[in-house]
């Protein structure tokens, strides 16, 4: 190899690590993206089941006195329809909102990090009348609260 | 781009963080209504924030999150001056991330 080809290799190396960190400094690959996938299969099923299966590893839970939600029973639109959320349970990895009769029913999947008080507060879309559903798993296991909503208005059209 | 709008406040050892994203978060199944043509998908699909570089949120969306999302949460500790930052990235590799200082 001569010192030429040895020159275009280089560049091509330092040009190539250059561009990812780059991505990296700019908060473009944020920890999560490299470590952990997407649940895909999740966010394209058509059952709560399913999705639940596929975002949280088991479709088995229990209705819990632990969750809460807190809607409005006739948010009419329902391109917005405001969602909190909130648990007492501790140790929480990760909490899922599906809304039942949306094509699509799963909104979101949520991962807390230590330091997050397990709640939150979101707008999501509801298709028809239909259940809202969150999911909690903590410990390992999946509880549940689900409330029914009355909307006039679909909002995924 | 300035499409985050995000307060933190600290108040008895805890920060209450209320962030405001402007974005269509389409579905792909509205029409135009004057040229009848599909509006393609166009949706957030990863949020994170962090605190003082910690990750306090992470967050996988799918496109029924209502346009425009509104995300509120809170955690423990922060301190007014210190900084809580969100990022989020959607299906077309759009992103942006802004910070707050904590009041």
């Amino acid at each position: 190899m001569n010192t030429n080809m040895k020159r275009r290799l280089f560049l091509k190396a330092s040009l190539a690590t250059g561009a990812v960190g780059m991505a990296v400094g700019t908060g473009l690959l944020t920890p999560r993206t490299v470590l952990a996938a997407r649940p895909v299969a999740a966010f394209k099923a058509e059952s709560v089941d399913v999705a639940v299966q596929e975002s949280m590893g088991s479709d088995a839970m229990t209705d819990s006195g632990e969750v809460t939600l807190d809607i409005p029973d006739n948010p009419e639109n329902g391109a917005v329809v405001p969602v909190a959320v909130a648990t007492t349970l501790t140790g929480v990895e990760s909490i899922a909102l599906l809304v039942e009769k949306n094509i699509k029913p799963l909104c979101g999947v949520f991962y807390p990090g230590k330091r997050m008080k397990p709640a939150l507060s979101i707008r999501v879309k509801v298709g028809e009348s239909a259940d809202i559903v969150a999911v909690v798993k903590s410990g390992g296991k999946l509880y549940s609260a689900r409330k029914a909503v009355k909307v006039t208005i679909g909002g995924c059209g | 781009m300035a499409s985050i709008k995000i307060k933190a406040k600290a108040k008895d050892g805890e920060t209450t963080v209320k962030a405001l994203i402007k974005h269509p978060m389409e579905t792909g199944r509205r029409k135009d209504k004057e040229s009848g043509e599909a509006i393609p998908i166009h949706y957030i699909q990863e949020v994170t924030c962090s605190y003082q570089g910690e990750p306090v949120l992470t967050a996988e969306w799918g496109p029924t999150i209502s346009k425009n999302p509104f995300l509120s949460f809170t955690f423990t500790g922060g301190a007014p001056g210190e900084k809580v930052e969100l990022s989020w990235k959607d299906n077309t590799g759009e992103g942006e991330t802004a910070s707050a200082t904590i009041t």
